[in-house]
């Protein structure tokens, strides 16, 4: 099914996305992207630095939250800008459960060139990991 | 000491080209654990993926002496894209990095990255990425 800009109105919610982040993600996204910092994988090195654990890369986070967006518009191309502030990090400790991060979002406004602004949220257990996260998505008329 | 403002509009030498093939789409995709059926046949790259050519081209920022920034000290703070098209597979990437602001807040410093990247002669997506270095320990 495919969302039309008709359909679509300010302050709307889009399906929220529960998603896990576990150590083995974290060696996942650091080859995938390049980003080899120690602090993202290296628990002892990372509370060397005065970090609580090892955390999640930002733009893994950054990655997974647009996915509200793109789930929900299903083409990832539609996407025309996009914008987060890493406010706080994601701790992912040494378990199988790994951490559960809340993501949503919400359409922020309705545009007469047919894009839509959505903004977007984070949450890890009551702590905000991305502020000013909003994208721009273009819609079906 | 902070970063050298001087170097506010400074614009690096285009980055070596980083060609896009679908395996480097589909582990990125795997990574971020995204199963939207868009990505399957690992033609069309998502949103986040020009960070692995921005970043690379920041961090040669980073690393310039004239610069005068203290890596150790630096903070991702936040990222912006804007897409004239999707990154798709045989792109051939190239990133053209400048220092667009340098400021204090505070004790810290921030400054604000821009990395356009083209694909060819074609400009794809620009990126801003804003850092933050902290200052000194009161």
């Amino acid at each position: 099914m495919t969302i039309k800009i008709s359909d679509v109105s300010v302050g709307q919610e889009l399906p929220a996305l529960d998603l896990t982040f576990t150590r083995a993600d974290l060696v996942a996204y650091a080859n995938a992207s390049g980003d080899q910092n120690p602090i993202h994988q290296d628990e002892a090195f990372a509370k060397s630095v005065g970090l609580p654990d090892v955390i999640a890369h930002g733009m893994l986070t950054m990655g997974r939250a647009i996915q509200v967006v793109t789930n929900w518009v299903g083409d990832p191309t539609a996407v025309i800008d996009y914008s987060v502030r890493m406010t706080r990090p994601v701790v992912v400790p040494d378990t199988t459960e790994g951490s559960i991060v809340s993501f949503t979002g919400k359409v922020a406004q309705v545009n007469d060139d047919g894009t839509v602004q959505v903004e977007l949220g984070a949450v890890f257990g009551d702590v905000k990991v991305l502020g000013l996260a909003r994208a721009t998505v273009r819609l079906a008329q | 000491m902070g970063m050298n403002h001087d170097m506010i509009g400074h614009v690096y030498p285009p980055s070596k080209p980083y060609l896009v093939t679908s395996e480097n789409i589909s582990a990125f995709v795997n990574a971020l654990g995204d199963s939207n059926p868009a990505y399957a046949d690992g033609t069309v790259a998502p949103p986040t993926f020009p960070i692995v050519v921005t970043m690379n081209a920041m961090d040669a920022a980073f690393h310039d002496p004239a610069l005068q920034l203290d890596y150790s000290r630096l903070v991702h703070s936040d990222q912006k894209f804007e897409y004239l098209r999707p990154i798709r597979v045989g792109d051939e990437l190239t990133v053209s990095a400048s220092v667009e602001e340098i400021k204090p807040l505070g004790t810290n410093e921030i400054a604000t990255f821009k990395t356009d990247v083209f694909s060819g002669d074609e400009l794809v997506v620009t990126g801003w990425s804003k850092i933050v270095v902290r200052g000194p320990e009161a």
